[in-house]
């Protein structure tokens, strides 16, 4: 162990958590540039092909986007709770909250392996795969391919995001987090409202027109 | 109660283990060193292959597919293992906590990460490399890279990983100096190595990602056809151009900024007097950070995008010109009727000063537009980034390298010896580049492995001027070797420097400071009168 005087600078418990919150605010501001990219590729092309974006679109399955959105707005907002029974020393509520938000998202991506089945099945394949007929080619097969790079990332940041609210919710029903120690829960709840932000960027750019 | 701490972070645990699994920032700041020195030397071996294949027109060692790898991987190897991590990786991790008086960075164990990221991502491109290589050039454009049989996918992958790397070390960048510095430490107190690296890790995180996602976007495009940036699937290759600057552009300033924050501190140090208008050179610190951002398109001159767009692109650039000036004026009026003294350090500061200067005028006649026309895609523009990232990065790398050379090792190198090496590779550096921009000038493109006779002797005086180069390194290389054994104990502050990073023991122990140190200065104050200097 170092000397006092240097914990006492380096170590406190405020100098960390600000740390840990900084960092994953600027961890954040990374995620979104990440998508940031894919957003730009598809506002250039649906400009370039406006008709052919709008008539892949209604080719999309609202219901089922519409309900991903709900599953997910409702596991942020038990998330968002969930930081709140921490907070208020009772991480056991918490532990249960946070597991039933990532069961939301185990639903999530059950509703989207659905999805994507369907788009198999009709020929709405990214590239040189490509040959549903129904709407031309040229242009479509851009907009599927950025619906599935799109939802494909974000599918791959909700699974992250359910193995990291699965451990917290385990390691807080057992009694490892309290109103002392709520930082890993806060910091696990903003990137799982950050999944769900995007969600709420990609879910109107791709179903709804 | 614990055991006394360990005399330096170097002898604290001897063992290939404990360096591989440190969360100490000086031992990480030293394996990127040697990782990053590493990787200096192979891109420095391609770079020699490529000038003797041009030292003759016609076939001289390699044929053409074999010479459009070898600048491929010149390319890939210099910029995204060697310069963009140098600095800020190498030398921001050792020095960066010892400045604002921290114990370590904010978040070691992710530090470490950055480390095996850097590792896997250049095996991963090493790979690639003996998978016989791309041919694309580093800037990978489409659709040439989507459709070439070359190993391009290994290539994206392991500059894709590295760029996590960058933004994990950025990110620990932000959140110690905004949360580690010691108390009292204001922002307007922090050592100007300090900013460069803050803006330079903002640089990173904003910017890394959309590489990224552009990186995946061409391997897509190879493995499944995606059609993103091909015209004959309904994508536009233009796309391509504008994501990969975005990137790119910022990611000169990522090599030039820690360049200018190390040459801010030796200045000070070897003319013992404290930064001319400070304040100024934080502000364009963080000005360049910004602008950075809006002068990609003067890279697409010649693509045909609209005149406006051309003007507006130019005039940005020429805004990052004048932050740049800015930093010049203020190192001059450091140096100005200071006690200089002529060490290796300011030998490449003053080489950094011409080549930046240089450079830089020769970038802002690029952004003219009908002058870019000229020189578009020639040796001219070769000689630029050459210019400007050669002459100023690996100056300033070879200043910090030296500077900090008795702080991280403890030890002296042979001073004349370094002199003379210094000024070997300065006049080797102008004997390379200045040839190239005549190349240029007279019309002789980039990336040919060919040419007609008349540009022969140019190219014989760059190959020459390279050989001088590759000369002064393996001099460098030689004496700071011998050093490491045999030079003499350098005590804790051996150039009599006021930076605060002197503060501590040389090397540091492991946890820098036996108690939070008090900074009541500013950075680099010096007193009235002379310092004791040592030889
Ligand atoms: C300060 C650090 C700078 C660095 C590290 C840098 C680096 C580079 C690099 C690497 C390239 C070549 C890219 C390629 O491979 O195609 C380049 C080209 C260019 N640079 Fe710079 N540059 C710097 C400053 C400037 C400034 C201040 C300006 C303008 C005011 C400028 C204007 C240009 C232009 C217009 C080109 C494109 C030339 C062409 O392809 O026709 N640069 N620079
Ligand atoms: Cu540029």
């Amino acid at each position: 162990m170092p000397p006092e005087a240097v914990t006492g600078h380096w170590g406190s418990e405020g100098a960390r958590r600000q740390a840990a919150y900084l960092g994953m605010w600027v961890f954040i501001a990374t995620e979104v540039l990440l998508f940031a990219g894919l957003f730009t590729a598809y506002g250039v092309y649906r400009s370039v092909y406006p008709e052919v974006f709008r008539a892949a679109q209604l080719t999309m399955n609202v219901g089922l986007g519409t309900l991903n959105t709900f599953l997910l707005v409702t596991s942020s907002v038990l998330v968002a709770l969930a930081v709140h029974a921490v907070r208020e020393d009772r991480p056991g509520l918490g532990g249960v909250l946070l597991l039933a938000a990532a069961l939301l998202g185990v639903v999530f991506l059950g509703v989207k392996g659905v999805e994507y089945a369907q788009h198999v099945k009709d020929g709405g394949l990214p590239g040189a795969a490509y040959r549903f007929g129904e709407v031309p080619r040229v242009g479509a097969s851009l907009f599927f391919t950025l619906y599935f790079l799109l939802t494909g990332l974000h599918a791959v940041h909700v699974t992250v995001g359910v193995g990291v609210l699965t451990v917290l919710g385990v390691r807080s029903a057992g009694g490892a987090f309290g109103a002392e120690s709520a930082t890993p829960v806060e910091l696990g709840g903003m990137y799982w409202h950050l999944v769900d932000v995007i969600w709420l960027f990609v879910y109107p750019i791709l179903y709804l027109s | 109660m614990s055991p006394p701490a360990a005399e330096s972070y170097l002898t604290d645990g001897r063992t290939l283990w404990s360096w591989l699994t440190t969360h100490d920032h000086k031992r990480i700041g030293l394996m990127f060193l040697g990782l990053t020195l590493s990787f200096f030397f192979l891109g420095g071996v391609f770079a020699l292959a490529l000038r003797i294949e041009l030292l003759t027109p016609g076939r001289t060692i390699m044929g053409h597919l074999a010479y459009n790898r070898m600048f491929t991987l010149h390319g890939v190897t210099m910029v995204w293992l060697f310069m963009i991590p140098a600095i800020p990786s190498a030398f921001g991790n050792f020095l960066v906590p010892l400045m604002i008086g921290a114990r370590d960075v904010a978040f070691p164990r992710l530090n470490l990460a950055s480390v095996y990221l850097y590792v896997l991502g250049a095996s991963v491109t090493l790979w690639g490399m003996f998978e016989g290589g791309a041919d694309t050039g580093w800037t990978f454009y489409t659709p040439y890279s989507t459709t070439t049989g070359t190993a391009v996918l290994p290539v994206l992958l392991g500059v894709f990983i590295i760029g996590f790397s960058t933004i994990l070390t950025g990110l620990n960048f932000i959140a110690t100096v905004h949360t580690l510095r010691a108390p009292g430490l204001t922002w307007m107190k922090l050592p100007l190595f300090v900013w460069a690296i803050y803006g330079t890790s903002i640089i990173q995180v904003l910017a890394t990602p959309v590489l990224g996602m552009v990186l995946v976007l061409v391997a897509l495009e190879r493995v499944v056809d995606a059609g993103i940036f091909d015209p004959a699937r309904g994508g536009d290759p233009l796309l391509f151009q504008h994501l990969f600057w975005f990137y790119s552009h910022p990611a000169v300033y990522i090599m030039v900024l820690p360049s200018m924050g190390v040459i801010s501190e030796a200045v000070s140090a070897f003319s013992r007097k404290n930064a001319f208008s400070y304040r100024m050179v934080v502000y364009s610190t963080l000005g360049i950070a910004f602008v950075g951002f809006f002068t990609w398109g003067h890279h697409m001159f010649a693509s045909g995008q609209s005149t406006f767009g051309s003007g507006a692109f130019g005039a940005m650039s020429m805004l990052v010109a004048i932050f740049t000036a800015i930093k010049i004026f203020s190192w001059m009026g450091t140096l100005y009727r200071g006690s200089i003294a002529m060490e290796a350090p300011l030998f490449y500061t003053l080489g950094f000063m011409f080549f930046l200067f240089f450079g830089g005028m020769i970038g802002v006649a690029y952004a003219t537009t009908s002058l870019n026309l000229h020189w578009h895609d020639t040796y001219s523009v070769v000689a630029h980034f050459h210019f400007i990232m050669v002459g100023a990065t690996v100056m300033a790398f070879l200043a910090a390298l030296h500077y900090w050379f008795p702080k991280m090792s403890g030890r002296c190198f042979p001073g004349r010896l370094a002199n003379g090496a210094a000024v070997l590779i300065i006049f080797g550096f102008i004997a390379t580049f200045v040839p190239q921009f005549l190349l240029g000038n007279m019309g002789m493109p980039r990336r040919y492995a060919d040419y007609p006779p008349h540009f022969q002797s140019l190219h014989v005086a760059s190959t020459a001027g390279a050989s001088l180069l590759a000369f002064g390194f393996v001099c460098i290389a030689g004496y700071l070797a011998w050093s490491l054994r045999y030079g003499a104990v350098a005590g804790n502050n051996p150039w009599g420097s006021e930076g605060f990073e002197w503060k501590s023991a040389s090397p540091p122990p492991t946890h820098n400071f036996p108690v939070t140190p008090e900074f009541p200065t500013g950075p680099h104050e010096y007193a009235r009168e002379e310092v004791p200097h040592a030889a």
